[in-house]
């Protein structure tokens, strides 16, 4: 028999199902996983294995009766910025290091209502803002795979880091993200996992933390576009909590994967091929193209003129609406509070206090293009330019089905490479952000490794509301490219 | 161009974030420098373009109007840093 640690979320389903394993014995195995090896990764900012256990129990007792959801005894990690009741949750910020949710996110609470068992929760940027989980207030996560030469520590890709980490490295079978400029799809990309963001308002925004409301959209992330679409059907549907939550049904996305692509238009943005892109990076583009077209897809060229703007758009729209979200940590309801005489004193120095460089920097830009004088030239020019951008998308899905690019212009870095210049930090998300701004659905999936053994992705985007579509492209890909590779740490290799 | 300290200063008042004078300079720098990079959205022509508010796909809904959720003033109370009873505490702000 292969062991605890090869199995896929679908396959230990089918395992508990049939009672070949128990949830237990699974979340057992998982749990020690994470005790032998997050001491090197840093994937989880708070472990709960005693709530793991005692949810493996119940689940057990399901799946005896032949009871029990879609996700029942399945061990997940959580992104932590979900808030989930009575377990600490703190956007990897120190500002809400001791916060305790006295409720639920709606999509942990899909989850769990399905059955789903929480190893606990996983480590991100702060307030979900950055590219390589280095702005963690609890250190970074580390990605699980290494450079064939090397034993350098290298970034997961951001923000959703630690859930990258933990999927990659087999701690959890899948994992929750978020993703408002890429913050799924980047860092599945950078482990060689896949991610789904799904169409903005799929997925309830009530009870995750804010960031930029008008792009924030939680998804999956998982070994593979399976176990991504049983969470996904797990995670979305309508939410009357979240005005911006759409009400459409959820379809059955497994199903989806069986589609194939024949006939299938898909289309190639030519701006994509971004000047300085690595040949490496167009040479998998260029195969995933083959790929489609040998499962009997039809490429064509298409035209997304305004692409080169996606990321200036996105810096200002995201952080005029970041500064406004988190103008709430003021020290006084809930949160760390540095007192001072004066209560804008106390606000000052809260929030001077609680916040990382990365997140102060954000918060003053959004402040600056928001404030007198400079709306008009920075925010409401975004604001058109955004309507723009998304024209270019619903242009192209006139004439073709899916695009296809790569997620990201290079595969993981080392810590160290870090770019000093934030404006070269953010380009990690030039594939990734346009998407977001059109608040269609992308997702990434793993389609090679570089020439140092490091994993790069493909990304997908589709039309609004037709991630089934998305799924069975993706797939299609996911057989080709027959992606095996393990990282160097991983709970299946035997120290 | 970097911001100078006055314009830093004046934008983290705003966003009340207590700097330090060595972070007024650093972050003036990395500022300046995203300023310029978005300034090339100067040249799109947003001419009769409408603002991009959201991503429009959620209709606008109404609900009954009727208390879904309260009486709940413990955990509401219970993440602050600091409270007197059933109060949230703040220094003295009127004399």
């Amino acid at each position: 028999m292969s062991g605890i640690h090869d199995f896929t979320l679908a396959s230990a389903r089918d395992a508990l199902k049939s009672r070949k394993i128990s949830a237990v014995e699974l979340t057992n195995a998982h749990i020690d996983a994470i005790e032998r090896l997050d001491g090197q990764l840093n994937s989880f900012i708070t472990r709960t294995p005693d709530q793991a256990r005692e949810g493996a129990k119940v689940a057990d007792e399901a799946l005896a009766k032949g009871e029990g959801g879609s996700l029942c005894g399945i061990p997940l990690g959580i992104k932590d910025l979900f808030c989930t009741n009575g377990v600490r949750t703190t956007a990897a910020s120190k500002i809400l290091g001791n916060f305790v949710p006295p409720y639920e996110s709606a999509v942990t609470a899909n989850l769990l209502k399905d059955g789903a068992v929480f190893l606990g929760k996983l480590n991100l940027d702060e307030f979900a803002m950055g590219s390589a989980n280095l702005n963690s207030a609890f250190g970074p996560a580390v990605n699980p795979w290494k450079r064939k030469d090397s034993d350098a520590k290298l970034v997961t890709g951001g923000s959703s880091g630690g859930s990258a980490a933990a999927v990659a490295a087999g701690l959890v079978l899948g994992a929750t993200g978020t993703d408002t400029g890429g913050s799924i799809r980047q860092p599945a990309a950078f482990t060689g996992i896949a991610g789904i963001k799904p169409t903005y308002g799929r997925c309830s925004r009530f009870g995750t933390i804010a960031f930029a409301s008008s792009l924030d959209q939680a998804g999956p992330m998982a070994r593979n576009l399976q176990d991504c679409a049983i969470l996904l059907e797990s995670m979305a549907g309508f939410d009357p909590r979240d005005s911006t939550s759409v009400d459409t049904p959820v379809p059955n996305y497994e199903a989806s994967l069986k589609r194939g692509v024949k006939g299938l238009r898909v289309g190639i943005p030519k701006e994509y091929h971004v000047e300085g892109m690595p040949a490496e990076i167009e040479a998998l583009w260029q195969q995933g193209m083959n790929w489609l077209r040998d499962a009997g897809a039809e490429v064509v060229e298409v035209s997304l003129p305004h692409t080169k703007y996606g990321l200036p758009t996105y810096y200002i729209a995201a952080l005029a609406e970041a500064s406004s979200n988190l103008a709430r940590y003021d020290g006084v309801r809930f949160g760390e509070r540095v007192s001072a005489p004066s209560l804008d004193g106390l606000y000052e120095a809260s929030r001077a206090a609680g916040f990382g460089e990365e997140v102060k920097r954000r918060i003053l830009i959004g402040t600056h293009v928001l404030s007198s004088g400079y709306y008009d030239a920075y925010y409401l020019r975004a604001q058109k330019v955004r309507t723009l951008i998304q024209q270019d998308f619903l242009k192209a899905f006139e004439n073709v089905d899916v695009l296809l690019t790569p997620t990201a212009p290079s595969g993981a870095f080392a810590q160290d490479e870090k770019p000093t210049d934030p404006v070269q930090m953010y380009l990690n998300d030039v594939f990734t952000v346009p998407a977001s701004m059109a608040g269609v659905p992308a997702l990434s999936v793993p389609a090679g490794l570089d020439a140092r053994g490091v994993p790069l992705g493909l990304q997908l985007i589709g039309k609004f509301f037709d991630e089934e579509t998305l799924i069975a492209a993706g797939h299609a890909i996911e057989q080709a490219a027959a992606f095996h590779h393990r990282p160097t740490i991983h709970a299946g290799v035997s120290a | 161009m970097s911001l100078d300290a006055k314009t830093v200063t004046r934008i983290a008042r705003l966003a009340r974030i207590g700097l330090k004078p060595e972070e007024v300079e650093t972050l003036g720098q990395d500022m300046g420098s995203i300023i310029d990079w978005v300034e090339q959205l100067k040249e799109v022509d947003v001419t009769d373009v409408s603002p991009m508010i959201g991503t429009g796909l959620a209709t606008p809904r109404l609900r009954e109007d009727r208390v879904t959720d309260g009486n709940c003033r413990d955990k509401v109370l219970a993440n602050a840093p600091e409270r007197e009873g059933p109060f949230f505490t703040v220094p003295k702000v009127v004399e």
